[in-house]
């Protein structure tokens, strides 16, 4: 069962109207990756988050979750393999007419299975694993600052221990210190779950305190993976820009020091 | 696919077996048997979990409670699980938290809230009016700040593009009422006088009502959405910061323009609807065009045509007004864009049909001429 990646790109492209985002990306994320999706601006990152979980399909190529192609078999096929990822939106994207704890017993309920009394256990388990006071359950979105939203939406993500996680901006309008809480939670639960986890960002110290692997975005294309030191050592103006400036230097130092 | 192995429960004299894939998506599929098995095995037993190839909180959790959330003294319970016991322990051992209990004097903190709620509609209408009057008084002073180009954007909005649902309607609803005044009027040999009858209810009465409340539904509703909007995604917030006076831009042009349009609508409508009360007269009476055009200014007196002009403005003006006043009361989220859009439309033909009434009484010596 470890054989099977997670998550295989065979020759993906994208196209908006006439302008080509991505073009023939071929990526591999084994199990137990913490792969980082980097690059500029309009480089098509979130573009392929989208696609990985179906969102948006690709204008060619051919994407495979666990082996399987994403839009194979019945109803309920889709369903289970669904259940086998879990996503983090930027903005968290909870449901702003329910309550803490329904937002997160939402996944749960919707296996429409499990007695009450269970799932109420697991929403508290989920909520201690990010770390939310579980006063907190009762609360509506709307009433929950920017951090405990993403850590909320985490746990929402987690409900129903997938072995994918995707990430879209982890960090992104948390402050320094948050956004170092937020990627030690990520990196722990990624260790106690047994987690494979993609994810999107352009901070750079998210990227140095989290990633074993980046996959660097740019032209349409990837222009280099593997760890970070590898990449650095590419020879092309992007990376060189990206990676080596003066404030990206200080930033990667700054973000391994987390460690 | 070793993934897909099912769970099974194995009872020998001191101890069980488990084996299997302990997870969400497989227990989800197990047979109820299993969940009785699981629950009627002796808690003080040796519970073995080696053949377990996978195990996931929900498992885990399954097992947990049937121990009576606890890990029992006799288990073997491989390593590499080992974990996910001990969050559950962490996590949910305690008393969980319970859902706030409910107030038995709940219903008395919910008219409290209702009354402060509408208090604070009240307060919160009231400044909008206050506020808008300012900014009369200020672009009556200074005539090159008036936002032309928003009024403008407005009029076209709520009053040309109104004008084919408005006509739709109206026609329909002429035909419709001159067809069943024509069967009643008939009896008495009256037949003449379905000029006065259709001229009176349409002008006077039907067609401003008639256009308040598709415009209500149709501008009113997108007036509340689209500042409810802008409200969501901070642009309203931004205006501010660029020291836009909100009021003057937002709401001043909405309610002029809908003070322009709505008497304009009305004129069309009640145009319409007389066309099409007069064809269907002459279909079923065989009164002419001629004598319905001629005999209408008679059955019609002039002040009913300020009437349904003044009424025009006022409902028009009242529909832009509650439609601000709720987009600007909308908070950040979906329920409550949802909630307040709705509440405009009806809010907004509630108070157009109060309106009405209140206009009736105070008009009922007007207009009415040969009583």
């Amino acid at each position: 069962m470890n054989g099977v990646p997670p998550v295989e790109l065979c020759g993906i492209g994208t196209r908006f109207g006439r302008h080509w985002v991505l073009r023939g990306v071929d990526l591999t994320v084994q199990r137990g990756e913490l792969l980082a999706l980097v690059g500029g601006s309009g480089s098509g990152k979130t573009t392929m988050l989208r696609q990985i979980v179906g969102l948006l399909p690709p204008t060619e190529g051919e994407i495979k979750l666990f082996g399987e192609s994403l839009h194979d078999g019945n109803r309920d096929e889709l369903a289970a393999r669904r259940r086998r990822f879990g996503m983090l939106f930027q903005h968290g994207a909870l449901f702003s007419a329910l309550n803490v704890f329904d937002n997160i017993a939402f996944p749960l309920r919707e296996m429409r299975c499990l007695p009450e009394a269970e799932i109420r256990d697991l929403v508290f388990t989920k909520l201690g694993m990010v770390e939310i006071d579980r006063d907190a359950a009762w609360r509506m979105p709307a009433e929950l600052s920017g951090g405990m939203i993403k850590r909320i939406a985490l746990a929402r993500a987690l409900a129903l221990d997938p072995e994918l996680l995707l990430l879209d901006e982890p960090t992104a309008g948390l402050d320094p210190d948050r956004s170092a809480a937020f990627v030690t939670l990520i990196r722990t639960l990624h260790q106690a779950l047994n987690l494979t986890v993609v994810f999107v960002t352009h901070d750079l110290d998210t990227l140095a305190a989290l990633a074993n692997r980046l996959a660097v975005l740019a032209e349409g294309r990837i222009l280099a993976t593997g760890s970070l030191d590898e990449v650095v050592q590419v020879d092309h103006p992007f990376i060189q820009r990206f990676f080596l400036s003066e404030r990206s230097m200080h930033a990667l130092r700054r973000g391994k020091g987390t460690d | 696919m070793p993934e897909r192995a099912k769970p099974t429960l194995s009872q020998s004299e001191h101890s069980v077996r488990l084996a299997g894939c302990w997870t969400l998506a497989t227990l989800a599929r197990a047979p109820q048997g299993l969940r009785a098995a699981i629950a009627k095995a002796p808690r003080e037993a040796l519970w073995d979990l080696h053949d377990v190839v996978a195990l996931d909180t929900y498992g885990a959790l399954l097992l947990w409670r049937a121990w009576g959330r606890s890990i029992p003294t006799k288990s073997a319970i491989p390593p590499e699980y080992q974990a996910l016991f001990q969050r559950l322990q962490k996590h949910v051992a305690e008393a969980p938290a319970a859902r706030p209990k409910r107030d038995p004097l709940a219903w008395v903190t919910a008219t409290g809230a209702l009354t402060l709620t509408l208090v604070s509609h009240i307060t919160c209408f009231v400044a909008l009016l206050g506020q808008l009057v300012i900014e009369c008084l200020y672009v009556l002073r200074t005539p090159r700040r008036i936002p032309w180009l928003e009024i403008s954007a407005n009029l076209h909005k709520a009053g040309v593009r109104a004008m084919p649902v408005t006509a739709l309607v109206a026609f329909l609803i002429g035909v419709v009422l001159s067809y069943l005044f024509a069967l009643q009027l008939k009896r008495f040999g009256a037949e003449a006088f379905i000029v006065d009858v259709l001229g009176i209810g349409v002008i006077r009465e039907l067609g401003p009502v008639l256009v308040a409340v598709l415009v209500a539904g149709r501008s009113g509703s997108a007036m509340t959405a689209q500042l409810g909007t802008m409200r969501v995604t901070e642009e309203i917030d931004a205006l501010a910061t660029m020291g836009v006076p909100r009021h003057l831009r937002l709401v001043f042009p909405k309610v002029v323009a809908l003070g322009i349009a709505m008497p304009l609508l009305v004129a069309w409508t009640c145009a319409i609807a007389l066309a099409g009360g007069m064809i269907a007269a002459y279909f079923e009476l065989g009164l002419d065009f001629q004598f319905f055009i001629a005999n209408l200014p008679r059955a019609v007196p002039l002040p009913n045509l300020w009437i349904a002009i003044c009424k025009g403005v006022a409902f028009g003006v009242t529909i832009a007004l509650v439609a601000c006043h709720f987009g600007l009361r909308v908070e950040p989220n979906t329920e409550s864009l949802s909630g307040n859009t709705t509440r405009s439309v009806v809010a907004a033909i509630t108070l157009v049909i109060l309106l009405d009434a209140v206009f009736a009484l105070a008009t009922r010596n007007v207009g009415l001429g040969r009583g």
